[in-house]
């Protein structure tokens, strides 16, 4: 542990390799907490198996690419497929717990969250694969940093894409009605908004961001069937952290996070990557309850 | 009177056919011990999740601490864990009985003893978190566990601790604990018991209805909630002892910190029996695990799959569980007095309910 932040003092070229994959991977994270937190923020519903939309996509991608169908090309179907599924999913039984109690609503995600990898592990295996996008590595510093272009591209798209969800939101008829109806159901209803589809095109959007988000993972990292459950602690723990519908937080969260989680696999290593992830989240909570209980302190 | 004698005949049942069980199917033994944990389970998650409405995903933390608790303690007592760990099991330790016993006794009263304090310590952290944050961060919890201790090579890392071999015949291994695992059910259904027979279910009770208006009333919350969650947790930390030795070997991810089986079974088997009741977590542990047993047998592969689809299909489909939905059918099998619809009274007001002596 001591010798591993000597070498990030006395080299500080390391530096600039953790960050950028800490970046690469946090471009990825934005988008998954971001289709997490629109979910969250106008059904009210938290989708435990946000994490395991996005390896279906992965293995979706993995599917195609056997076909010869290039990964970042196959981004689209992937898409459109994860789309028509979340639409599914919402009809089945989003729909139905919506207007139930919202630990309702944890635990039905979650017997999905369930159900979606049981499925992939029995469909695909178990083993750890990564699609090959073919792209070349870049040397910088004299061959110090190594930096795959993939992960520059992906940085690319995650912000292509998450423009392209902004300006739906804010520009489009459909996306006005979503955000209306985030700020008040009733009263978007009663003022003609047809709230069921918007809940069905939220979900759906989501699953389709999700299922963009693996074809990413997939050709930056890794996807196993058993991986959704840490994207899914990371994507609570981006938008607790940020707090809901606060994009430049869920920004600065999750890129954050993608770099603090370099660093404590390099430092602690790697075997306490995760453990920080889910550390940092029960911290986070702490700390939000102490500033309730602040808060809850002054009104008396 | 004749509820009473109902009641007391239903216990004598159930004990008489737990007691006779691992005599009649001695193949089975494990699984019926397995049963009873199910039943200690989920009656420990209803004191959370059912009667005071704080919905834990990561019960299933103490469970495992339990479990590494009373297998340092048993190894240490006669060697070095350290090196035990190391050797990965190329160690074999000859415990005599009266070291086996001794052992387990003192593991499973610190592993109960540790659980608690444990569970205190959590809820000082965490239970001022509500509603959906608290389940998260209590899932959380159940995974940072479990990664630290496979992190953690003292106790063996992901690698896991081999268990004392049992000493004595080999059937008499399966019929020890399974009377043992009996008996941790039956002592955590008698405290539950007579604990929602005092003035704490009411309390708890009004934490899950409106916890701000139940502090508004001086009811002292934070205190309630680290009562119901030590209690819980030193249960399971007893059955985590006892389950450890059981199967022998300890290891983080499957055995001791199960998330996704076990420490989600006992929200399912709690909510498909009805949650908020002390016997629907036992109709429904009955019900879950006879269906599990099936699907493990029958649906191989599939079964977790199907176990998926049974949460799903329970939460959104049949959220009063069983007994809810018997009491709704028949309330007066429950003691509740329904009154006619067009009855003589139905036109007279309701005469006031006696004021209750409740001591602040």
């Amino acid at each position: 542990m001591v010798e591993n932040l000597q070498i990030l003092t006395g080299a500080p070229v390391f530096n600039v390799q953790l960050l950028l994959n800490g970046l690469s991977v946090g471009a990825i994270f934005a988008l998954i907490a971001y289709g997490l937190g629109l979910v969250w923020g106008v059904t009210s519903v938290k989708n435990l198996s946000q994490g395991d939309m996005v390896m279906t996509g992965g293995f979706l991608a993995y599917e195609m690419n056997k076909h010869g169908v290039h990964p970042i090309v196959a981004i689209i179907p992937v898409a459109a497929i994860m789309f028509a599924l979340g639409w599914l999913i919402y009809r089945i039984i989003i729909r139905r717990v919506i207007e139930l109690d919202l630990f309702t609503s944890l635990l039905a995600t979650f017997g999905m969250a369930i159900v979606i990898q049981q499925s992939l592990n029995l469909i695909f295996g178990p083993d750890v694969r990564t699609i090959k996008s073919g792209f070349d590595t870049l040397h910088l510093f004299g061959g110090q940093v190594d930096i795959t272009q993939i992960r520059l591209i992906a940085i690319a798209l995650c912000f292509l894409l998450a423009i392209a969800m902004v300006a739906f939101l804010r520009y489009s008829r459909m996306g006005q009605a979503i955000r209306a109806t985030a700020q008040d159901p009733r009263a978007a209803r009663v003022l003609g908004i047809d709230t069921d589809t918007v809940y069905a095109l939220t979900f759906s959007l989501n699953a389709a961001i999700c299922g963009a988000a693996g074809v990413l993972v997939a050709m930056v990292w890794v996807i196993a069937p058993f991986y959704g459950i840490g994207y899914s602690v990371r994507a609570f723990v981006i938008v607790t952290a940020a707090g809901l519908g606060n994009l430049p937080g869920v920004i600065v969260m999750a890129l954050a996070l993608g770099v603090i989680e370099q660093y404590s696999g390099f430092v602690l290593g790697a075997q306490f990557q995760q453990a920080t992830v889910v550390s940092l989240l029960i911290l986070i909570l702490v700390f939000r309850q102490l500033s309730l209980l602040r808060s809850r302190r002054a009104l008396q | 009177m004749k509820l009473a004698s109902r009641t007391a005949a239903l216990h004598a049942a159930i004990l008489v056919v737990g007691l006779a069980a691992p005599f009649v199917f001695p193949a089975h033994s494990v699984q019926f011990a397995v049963f009873w944990i199910m039943v200690l389970f989920a009656l420990t998650w209803d004191a959370m999740g059912g009667q005071m409405g704080y919905n834990s995903l990561g019960n299933i933390a103490f469970f495992g601490i339990g479990m590494y608790i009373c297998a340092i303690t048993q190894i240490g007592l006669v060697y070095d864990v350290g090196e035990y760990t190391a050797a990965n099991g190329a160690v074999a330790i000859h415990f005599t009985d009266a070291q086996y016993f001794g052992g387990l006794a003192l593991g499973t009263a610190l592993a109960a003893v540790g659980a608690t304090i444990m569970a205190a310590i959590l809820s000082w952290v965490l239970a001022g978190i509500r509603g959906p944050y608290f389940a998260i961060g209590t899932l959380g919890v159940a995974i940072a566990a479990a990664e630290l201790t496979a992190a953690w090579p003292w106790v063996g890392g992901g690698q896991g601790i081999s268990m004392p071999v049992f000493p004595g015949a080999p059937g008499m291994r399966e019929r020890f604990f399974y009377f043992a695992c009996l008996a941790a059910a039956v002592a955590c259904y008698l405290f539950f018991r007579w604990l929602y027979g005092t003035r704490f279910k009411l309390a708890v009770n009004a934490i899950r209805d409106d916890e701000d208006k139940a502090e508004a009333l001086g009811l002292h919350t934070r205190r309630y909630k680290a009562v119901a969650w030590s209690s819980a947790a030193f249960f399971l930390g007893i059955a985590g002892a006892l389950f450890g030795n059981m199967t022998g070997f300890v290891e983080p991810l499957e055995t001791a910190y199960p998330t996704l089986t076990f420490g989600i079974f006992m929200i399912a088997m709690t909510l498909l029996g009805g949650k908020g009741t002390l016997w629907g977590p036992i109709i429904g542990a009955t019900v879950f695990y006879v269906m599990r047993e099936l699907t493990w047998t029958y649906l191989l592969g599939w079964q977790y799959i199907a176990l998926g689809v049974l949460i799903i299909v329970t939460v959104v489909y049949f959220q009063q569980g069983i007994l809810g939905w018997v009491k709704s059918r028949r309330p007066e099998w429950f003691g509740v007095k329904v009154e006619e619809r067009g009855g003589p009274d139905s036109g007279k007001p309701r005469p006031a309910p006696a004021p209750k002596a409740v001591s602040a």
